[in-house]
């Protein structure tokens, strides 16, 4: 049945290439999350009526934000580059293709995480100034916390954009299943293999919606 | 116990600048609870933001037990409001935070320790009447709940000052009922300073002893709650009088007892700060050969007893209603015979 259905596609290639876009995903998700976060919180706490109020600091990190949103992936790709040679030490593998996951994935991310802290009761921000609290209590214990499903759900929809991304970067030898599709399905006229590697990623993409889905439902205590 | 001197606040705007708060000062004493009423941009809402600073002032001192908040570094402001607990309209509650976890919250910044917490938060979950609720989160609460968690979270690091702003404004009567008597009943145990902000008469009625009108920014009047519902000086404070006491000559009852009631004497009886001569009438009628009609009439509960107004009707001999008159103008209640409209 399999066979009939998928004649070329390989299984051992098929399982190299599934485990190649899951690390990707996973690192460059984990990697999106907390660089995506400073940037986010930096946006915000040094934004109007935020606890660092700082035209310059947010001028600044709002326009880093703003270009490296604005760049198409496969040219961030390019341009990283010598980046990544120097960071990595080489420009293909699934490894190279973190860099600019990562640098094309935080900027989006951190601004969902702005729109998130902005959500957070600006009451509550008053009440533990009054109990004395430090900026650093606020930000751990009252905006994060609070701002948790947000946090989620932005993550969730910027790890679909990654799986997307990771894809794109397969096209110029990262690995992964974009890079299967492409070499094997496409260049060869398999089209099999391309329609298996495209239910593949959209049984990814499923997943990890399910996840943030669900996480996000059960911190969501209001 | 607080001292205000001089205290200012002005917001800068494109065009123009709000003197929110403009020159006030006054002092509050240990132990007091002191209500500051006044309609929505009288300043109040800023004024009691600036007790514990959350706004900063432009002007002007506030010394709370001997420190001046006005001229504190940031850090040591930290430690200061720790012992200046504060409710809010809304409650602000995390709302990702228990119950327990929520009171737990200011120990936590006060760096108490895990088991002492656990202590300290059980208390305060008895004292204000939410045992059992220490797991639910703040959604599964009613507003008065929320208040009282309010209210705990307030208390926990033992504060001399407790601030309310709002706090009832936005809870329906009954509720509003039960909150205030918590916080008579937390002034009388723990002895601590209550300042709170409202627009209704009924709360300052209801658990003051001193009360403040604010107006554009100034005190306008100030005095024991009881003088001042009985001799309020300025229309601003009438009013809120009004509010709670009602306004007979405005709805025209005092025209109309006169009209209908032509025999006999109509008085107009003053109850201030009563608790002896509650039973003033069922007294005369005893005393006197004469009949007593109570025409119209609103007796208070204050802090410091009873007050309000009554129009009555006294039928007899006049010899006897002199003699009735003479005697009430001995007690403390003021009497004034045939008012006028």
């Amino acid at each position: 049945m399999f066979e009939q259905l998928f004649p070329n596609v390989r299984i051992d290639d098929i399982m190299t290439a599934t485990n190649e876009t899951m690390y990707m995903t996973l690192v460059s998700v984990a990697g999106t999350f907390v660089l995506g976060l400073l940037l986010g919180l930096l946006l915000y706490l040094s934004g109007p009526g935020g606890l660092w109020q700082n035209k310059i600091l947010n001028w600044i990190t709002a326009s880093l934000v703003n270009v490296f949103r604005a760049i198409p992936f496969i040219i961030l790709i390019l341009l990283l580059f010598p980046f990544t040679d120097f960071l990595i030490g080489t420009i293909r593998g699934p490894s190279a293709a973190l860099p600019a996951l990562i640098i094309g994935g935080a900027p989006f991310y951190a601004r969902l995480v702005e729109i998130a802290l902005k959500e957070v009761d600006k009451g509550v921000v008053e009440a533990a100034k009054s109990m004395g609290a430090k900026y650093s209590t606020i930000i751990f214990k009252v905006l994060l916390p609070e701002s948790m499903p947000a946090l989620i759900s932005g993550i969730t929809v910027t790890a679909i954009a990654l799986i997307g991304y990771t894809a794109v970067a397969g096209v110029i030898g990262a690995g992964g299943l974009g890079d299967y599709a492409y070499f094997y399905g496409f260049q060869r006229s398999d089209i099999d293999v391309v329609l298996f590697c495209t239910i593949l990623i959209v049984l990814i993409v499923f997943i990890f919606q399910f996840i943030g889905d669900f996480a996000s439902r059960k911190l969501d205590k209001r | 116990m607080i001292s205000i001197k001089g205290l200012s606040k002005i917001f800068q705007t494109k065009d123009q600048e709000v003197r929110a708060v403009d020159d006030l000062s006054v002092s509050i004493n240990k132990g007091e609870i002191f209500g500051v009423i006044g309609y929505s941009g009288a300043g109040k809402s800023t004024f009691i933001r600036l007790l514990n600073r959350l706004e900063d002032p432009t002007e002007g001192s506030i010394v709370i037990d001997d420190q001046d908040l006005a001229s504190m570094s940031k850090n040591n402001l930290r430690i200061a409001r720790q012992d200046i607990g504060m409710i809010f309209q809304h409650f602000n509650l995390l709302w990702s935070r228990t119950v327990y976890d929520n009171i737990a919250f200011p120990l936590e910044i006060a760096g108490v320790s895990k088991s002492e917490r656990k202590k300290r938060v059980e208390e305060l979950i008895e004292l204000v009447g939410l045992s059992g609720r220490g797991n639910s989160y703040p959604s599964q609460l009613s507003g008065g709940q929320k208040q009282r968690v309010g209210i705990a979270r307030a208390l926990a690091n033992n504060p001399k000052v407790l601030l309310c702003d709002e706090a009832t404004s936005a809870l329906d009567p009954e509720t509003t009922d039960s909150i205030l008597d918590l916080l008579v009943d937390i002034n009388e145990k723990l002895g601590l300073t209550i300042v709170l902000i409202t627009h209704e008469m009924h709360v300052i009625r209801k658990i003051c002893h001193q009360v403040a009108v604010m107006e554009a920014g100034k005190i306008v009047e100030q005095g024991d709650v009881l003088d001042v519902f009985l001799h309020p000086q300025q229309p601003v404070t009438r009013k809120f009088v009004d509010q709670v006491m009602g306004d007979p000559e405005k709805e025209n009852s005092l025209q109309l007892i006169n009209e209908t009631y032509k025999s006999g004497e109509i008085l107009k009886l003053h109850f201030v700060g009563e608790s002896t001569n509650q039973a003033l009438i069922s007294e005369v009628s005893r005393k006197f050969e004469i009949d007593v009609n109570i025409l119209h009439g609103k007796i208070t509960q204050t802090q410091k007893g009873a007050y309000g107004t009554m129009f009555v009707q006294f039928e007899g001999e006049q010899q006897e209603i002199q003699r009735a008159i003479q005697f009430i103008e001995s007690t403390s209640v003021e009497v004034e015979v045939s008012p006028s409209v």
